[in-house]
């Protein structure tokens, strides 16, 4: 019996393309803070990591990068400025907190899948 | 390898931050700078920022279609224009700047404008110093993947 890592690792390896992703994607909504006509943007995580993992079964590919591109959208301001950005600092800052907690809870899942198998290698 | 740009993006928006608090610093140095001349008095400077689309990387993911809109974004310095606000002139004939009617051109600088424009810049640059800096850390407990 052939142990498949992608299987093996589960939904975990894609979650932490999609969050490096959308750690990205944030990072640039934050440089742009200032930008006249810039609008901001975000990743519909839930769908992407869906497609992601539905593309993964089908192809045996790796997918989530590209799940990702077509899973960005653009934030509906709650304030728009007179210069046409719509970026809300606050509201990006709480989410790259949120997404950096993310982003390591999932290199904490992947450590403890790691490890399992490290200790089903050596046996002991 | 894409986790890298975003090293990329704070860094130009750090960047684009710093350029935009020297010109306030320029502008307030020269807040009661005066002239004789109305055309050789110091204007106000003001950087205008751009979005730099990165379309490589859209293209590379395999959507070239929506390239523009799927790419990440980076910032960056247009240019910097001038305030075309006319000098306010003053009657001070004591000044050895005056003209020959005794007036002198003080700067358009407007002091409280600049120093709100100031506070933004510090705040965003701030926000880009701990991007980059949560950026970093993830990047390295990334790398340690495995070993703990």
């Amino acid at each position: 019996m052939a142990l498949n890592l992608d299987s093996y690792l589960g939904v975990h390896a894609q979650a932490l393309t999609l969050e490096a992703q959308r750690t990205e994607l944030l990072a640039a909504n934050l440089a742009n803070a200032d930008t006249p006509n810039y609008k901001a943007r975000d990743i519909d995580f839930k769908t992407a990591l869906a497609a992601a993992g539905a593309a993964d079964g089908a192809a045996g590919t790796r997918p989530a990068a590209a799940t990702a591109a077509s899973n960005i959208k653009y934030r509906v301001p709650m304030a728009p400025s007179l210069d046409g950005n719509t970026v809300d600092t606050q509201l990006e800052q709480a989410a790259f907190a949120e997404n950096s907690v993310r982003y390591q809870a999932t290199l904490t899942f992947l450590n403890a899948r790691l490890k399992e198998l490290m200790t089903a290698i050596v046996g002991q | 390898m894409s986790s890298f740009k975003v090293f990329d993006i704070a860094g130009a928006g750090m960047s684009a931050e710093s350029v935009r608090l020297n010109t306030v610093a320029s502008n307030l140095a020269n807040a009661d700078s005066v002239s004789g001349d109305p055309s050789q008095v110091y204007q106000a400077k003001h950087p205008v920022f751009q979005t730099v689309q990165d379309t490589q990387s859209a293209q590379a993911l395999g959507a070239p279609g929506q390239a523009i809109e799927q790419a990440s974004a980076s910032v960056k310095v247009a240019g910097i224009v001038t305030n075309g606000t006319a000098p306010e002139s003053r009657y001070d004939p004591g000044n050895p700047l005056a003209n020959a009617d005794g007036y002198v051109y003080s700067s358009n600088v407007n002091v409280v404008e600049e120093m709100t424009d100031m506070i933004s810049a510090s705040r965003a640059y701030q926000n880009n110093v701990e991007v980059m800096n949560t950026a970093r850390n993830l990047m390295l407990d990334t790398l340690k993947l495995g070993q703990s």
